[in-house]
């Protein structure tokens, strides 16, 4: 069977001390730290971050039980908090005092439900009567209250990548404010309301913060909600409902990831995909929100593949020795002691491992039959340009070859996005060109993703290593190469030279000289010099190739030393005069080569022609029949006067 | 002149037309038997042999001047023979009555005039050529009939083949275009091709059993899968006979348009121009005309299949050793027809786009005829469509003979060459060869002088010419 774990747990995960009695562990989603506190911090605090560069140790007083812990950005400031009604903090900055100082909260009677540093010296508290902003003073060792709103809260919630913060307000608890924060202020963003599955009476708390995430998924804010649905014959089950937040404009329901069974749900969001992980199955399953099947407002998703489980997973032996055991022990998934935290984050505390999930997209590939549809999920993924060669070069090979029709769509589909690409390159190119006449800011550079796979990749990776194979039949790859031409074309990018090369050289491999001699006839191979060039060298297996390749360097129109470079070769001399006074060059051609190729012709009357030309040119140009010494034509008039006689030579006209 | 009026004219018509091998009946007394068809049948069988038995004798005399290339023709006052040996010891004999004038004399008896000079031999011997391809493509060489079922199934499709075919020989028109034999281009942008390679593609893998596919548009060509030789032949039976019989009802209004497949397919203007007419008859007959190509090497015998939706025309070529089923050709047409139609559309459209863009001053103003040996590809701007009874031309023979003359001077050497000739009344022609392409162009303007009309051709050739080589 072949690979169907499409996640997996990476292969470095974070080690802490696990969780146990005498020490706490706390999780930092801003900083993406693992604090485990010893002993209330008197026996030590150590902080892990995500690469191993990053620890911290350091002892604090023991003050009593610490119930949340947070660095501010950069290491700088250190809050603990232990009571309900303060946060305390001890400077990290060099120079500074190394002091504990506390800031209570401004409401009377309010508890501290958490905080959030939104800066390297801002800091938010929520309690339950509302949320307060804070700027930390470090060397003054005091905070100053920036701003403050009251508000009932009953939970709360933060994405420290666009620094907003969620409240979740009234009796059931299902209106959400959202808060966002930038540089010293502090923005109110309009609420909005959960639509519960059903209403409870007497009204309690009905929405719980476990059912509520919140991720950037391509670029937007996205509150995910997990509802569940009562169990009732005519429900499917639960499903994950996401509200797109954005910074201005109201929240909208956006998205509806069905999941299609019940019980308890985790979720993440890795590389865009909003993963579930269902723990009873212990299963997980991805959706995209761009694979559309609908094109209404409101989208209704299936999971992208069935559900699989995550890779099986063996606590590795490598890191620090002092840890692990001698022989890898598998790693039990979905225990009820992880913990998941987004967007991407795996935590099991019990164990001291955190974990980064990760999505590997060949299982994908091997799950999903509808190319199409495979590319469009390809397409969006960050790692994907050697999957999607390899995808287009099964496509075209082996047993599991697919129909044209199949391929044309791929084709179109890598052709769209390499478009847009470059339609980018080309904007900016030219916004910079503009932009630097005129001293606007530069434009931001298109970013080049790995969706974007161009001519030279596919030419290299699949096309021309396709071409080669020996049980490939020449009329499906003549076919596939017509159709790349073609859905090129369709998004108007040029074709590359080389493509056109290798349609040629299958052709004349395969003796289908009329059908290349169609193609040229149709413009669909363009023209060009090195075409041209190849073409002349088929002349002697397929004669026609020399017409075809004439009329593509006169169509080119800056080939004219090469046409008489082909007329020449073939003692057309005359052709070749003519050919070259009709463009007006004649003043510049090398009159040794003419004379050369009239020579070989062995015609008299014709080097007599020839030599005229060539005498009346210089009369004309310099005043003088005579030939100059870098001519190099001495040979030619000493054939002349032997065989014309020296009274032929042309005497020079008195002006 | 009053007498003028009283001259009837009467153009070159067939007099004789057969087909004899002389290896057949060597002895004396079975001369019968070298005969294999004779046209008219009802000549009597004494004088069958001895016209017969001329030609023979004419061809083994002037084979004693030069062994390899013996005599092509026979010129006599009344008529002109034409002989041609496509296989070996086959001969083909066609006799044509030259043209002639019936004046009444001095005294009000009519007399005939003959007008030995006015036929080309270039033009009919192409002519005789074309009868044996012909006859090639939907029977095979004679020498496979031979191995097949012997002399009586060769006189048998000898028979069968040509009673038909030469009723449609029209040689009072046969002109230029029948040397050339050439094939008409469909002008068409390189997006448009690219679709149509597509289509073509995607039908020759989902109906796997086609060998090769050729595509029409409007009755020109613009794909052909067989080789240049058999489609050439292939061009002139789909152009001069199976196209013009099918364009009747299209021209009358298109029968039964948009007809609604069952099962709500897609709604399309496919359909058969050989093979069943009707695929909802229950009493269709899946019978495909057959026809054989690449007869110097593989010789290939196949099903032609014509399929058309509006004016865009498919063949596809199957070999004969499947047998064409109902389900097949309902295949086909469903999956064929939609998209047929959709690309004719397409065509039509971007076709029209194209005319607009290069506006009607670049529609020729002039009268040419172009042709290239390398592409077989042919224009003319003489010629009005051509239909299956004949080809009209606009100008008058008397110039579309010089046109065959300066031709003739073409084929004798391999030089580009350029002739100028000034005709009668106020035309000129000029006929210009270069590497492998012709044109003839006919110019008539008042008292237009060389160098006129010397400039007048460049223009022509900078206009319609400009992206092919061609040597002023």
């Amino acid at each position: 069977m072949s690979e169907e774990h499409y996640l997996e747990l990476c292969g470095n995960p974070v080690q802490f001390e696990n969780a146990s009695s005498v020490n706490n562990v706390f999780f930092d989603e801003a900083n993406k730290q693992v604090f485990a506190v010893r002993s209330g911090g008197a026996t030590g605090v150590v902080v892990k971050g995500p690469d191993d560069k990053s620890t911290v140790a350091f002892r604090m007083d023991d003050k009593g039980e610490v119930k949340c812990i947070k660095f501010s950005f950069g290491n700088k400031i250190l809050a603990v908090q232990r009571t309900s009604k303060s946060v305390e903090f001890i400077n990290f900055i060099p120079d500074l005092l190394h002091l504990e100082y506390s800031q209570e909260c401004k409401t009377k009677n309010a508890s501290i439900l958490g905080f959030c540093w939104t800066n390297w010296n801002e800091i938010v508290f929520i309690t339950d009567q509302g949320i307060e902003f804070y700027q930390v003073l470090p060397d003054k060792r005091s905070l100053k209250l920036q701003k403050s709103q009251s508000i009932n809260v009953n939970w709360y919630m933060y994405c420290p990548v666009t620094s907003v913060i969620l409240l979740s307000t009234t009796v059931l608890g299902n209106v959400l404010q959202p808060f966002f924060f930038r540089s010293g202020t502090m923005s109110k963003i309009s609420k909005f309301e959960i639509e519960l599955p059903g209403v409870s009476k007497p009204a309690k708390l009905s929405l719980s913060e476990r059912d509520i995430a919140m991720a950037t998924i391509y670029g937007q804010l996205y509150v995910m909600y997990l509802k569940h649905h009562s169990r009732t014959v005519n429900n499917p089950g639960a499903e994950v409902v996401l509200y797109h937040l954005p910074r201005e404009g109201t929240c909208k329901k956006m998205h509806v990831l069905k999941l299609n069974t019940t019980g308890k749900f985790a979720l993440n969001v890795v590389d865009n995909l909003v993963v579930v992980h269902h723990q009873s199955s212990q299963t997980s399953m991805i959706f995209d929100i761009k694979l559309r099947d609908t094109d209404s407002t409101l989208s209704v998703h299936q999971p992208v593949v069935p559900a699989r489980s995550i890779h099986p997973y063996k606590i590795p032996l490598t890191g620090p020795a002092a840890v692990t055991t001698a022989t890898p022990v598998p790693c039990e998934l979905y225990s009820s002691t992880w913990s998941v935290f987004q967007p991407d984050i795996i935590i099991s505390a019990s164990e001291g491992y955190l974990w980064y999930l990760q999505v590997k997209l060949q299982p994908v590939v091997n799950l999903m039959k509808d190319k199409g549809k495979l590319m469009d999920f390809l397409l969006q993924r960050r790692d994907c340009k050697m999957v999607i060669v390899s995808v287009c070069f099964q496509m075209l090979n082996g047993p599991d070859k697919s129909n044209l029709s199949v391929i044309a769509t791929v084709f179109d589909k890598l052709n769209q996005v390499y478009k847009e690409y470059l339609e980018a390159e080309q904007s900016y190119t030219m916004a910079v060109e503009t932009g630097q006449s005129r001293g606007n800011p530069a434009q931001k550079r298109p970013v080049r993703t790995q969706a974007v796979i161009d001519q030279s990749d596919m030419y290299t990776h699949v096309l021309s290593v396709f071409t080669e194979k020996k049980d490939v039949s020449h009329k499906f790859i003549t076919a596939v190469l017509m159709e790349y031409i073609r859905s090129l074309n369709q998004f108007q990018i040029t074709v590359q030279h080389y493509l056109y090369e290798l349609v040629l050289k299958t052709l004349v491999h395969h003796n289908l000289f009329y059908m290349l001699h169609q193609f040229l006839q149709y413009h669909v191979l363009s023209d060009s010099k090195p075409l041209a060039c190849l073409l002349l060298s088929l002349e002697s297996t397929y004669p026609p190739a020399h017409q075809l390749s004439l009329d593509m360097l006169k169509r080119l129109s800056t080939a004219n030393d090469e046409i008489v470079e082909v007329l020449l070769s073939k003692q057309q001399v005359l052709g070749a005069r003519r050919f070259i006074r009709g463009v007006g060059g004649h003043d510049n051609i090398s009159a040794r080569k003419f004379l050369d190729a009239a020579k070989q012709t062995r015609e008299e009357m014709l080097f007599y022609t020839i030599f005229r030309f060539f005498e009346q040119r210089n009369q004309r140009l310099r005043g003088s029949p005579h030939f100059t010494p870098g001519e190099h034509c001495e040979e030619h008039v000493a054939y002349f006067k032997q065989v014309f006689g020296e009274q032929a030579l042309m005497k020079p006209t008195a002006s | 002149m009053a007498t003028g009026a009283q001259e009837k004219q009467y153009p070159p018509s067939l007099l004789n037309f057969f087909v004899y091998n002389p290896k057949f009946g060597p002895k004396e007394g079975e001369e019968e038997k070298k005969i294999l068809f004779y046209h008219p049948n009802e000549v009597e069988k004494n004088e069958k042999i001895r016209n017969v038995g001329l030609c023979e004798a004419i061809i083994q005399f002037t084979r004693t001047f030069c062994p390899t290339k013996p005599a092509k023709s026979l010129h006599t006052q009344k008529n002109r023979q034409f002989f041609c040996e496509p296989e070996e010891n086959f001969w083909m004999v066609m006799v044509v009555r030259n043209p002639m004038i019936e004046k009444n004399n001095k005294d009000g008896k009519p007399v005939v005039e003959y007008q030995e000079e006015e036929i080309l031999d270039s033009v009919y011997s192409s002519v005789l050529q074309q009868c044996y391809n012909m006859y090639k493509l939907f029977n095979g060489t004679f020498a496979r009939t031979m191995e097949a079922g012997g002399v009586d199934l060769l006189k048998q499709r000898l028979e069968k083949f040509f009673y038909r075919y030469l009723q449609t020989l029209h040689l009072q028109s046969c002109d230029l275009l029948d040397i050339f034999s050439g094939i008409s281009f469909f002008p068409l942008d390189k997006m448009t091709y690219l679709k149509i390679q597509s289509f073509v593609n995607r039908m020759e893998e989902s109906l796997n059993l086609v060998k090769y596919t050729a595509f029409l548009y409007n009755d020109q060509l613009i794909w052909s899968g067989l080789e240049q030789d058999d489609m050439r032949i292939l061009y002139k039976y789909l152009t001069t006979s199976l196209f013009p019989r099918h364009s009747e009802p299209e021209l009358a209004g298109r029968d039964s348009p948009m007809r609604l497949e069952m099962a709500g397919n897609l709604l399309h203007y496919g359909r058969f121009l050989t093979g069943p007419s009707n695929l909802k008859d229950p009493e269709a007959k899946f019978r495909f005309p057959k026809i054989f190509v690449n007869t110097e090497n593989t010789d290939e015998e196949l099903h032609l299949i014509v399929y058309k939706a509006m004016s865009a025309a498919v063949c596809f070529m199957i070999n004969t050793s499947v047998e064409l089923t109902r389900e097949f050709c309902e295949q086909l047409d469903s999956l064929v027809g939609p998209q047929l139609t959709l690309l004719a559309s397409d065509i039509c459209e971007q076709y029209s786009i194209n005319r607009r863009i290069s506006g009607p001053e670049k529609e020729p103003q002039f009268k040419f005829i172009y042709f290239n040996h390398m592409n077989l590809a042919e224009k003319s701007t003489i010629h009005m469509r051509k239909t299956a009874s004949v080809s009209l031309t606009s100008i008058h023979p008397e110039l579309m003979k010089i046109l065959g003359d300066i031709n003739s001077d073409f084929s004798r050497v391999d030089d580009d060459e350029e002739i100028i000739v000034k005709a009668m009344t106020d035309y000129w022609i000029v006929g210009k060869k270069s590497d492998q392409r012709e044109l003839y162009v006919i110019l008539n303007q008042k008292n237009a002088n060389l160098i006129e009309v010397n400039e007048e051709v460049k223009k022509l050739c900078a206009t319609q010419f400009n992206n092919i080589f061609f040597l002023d």
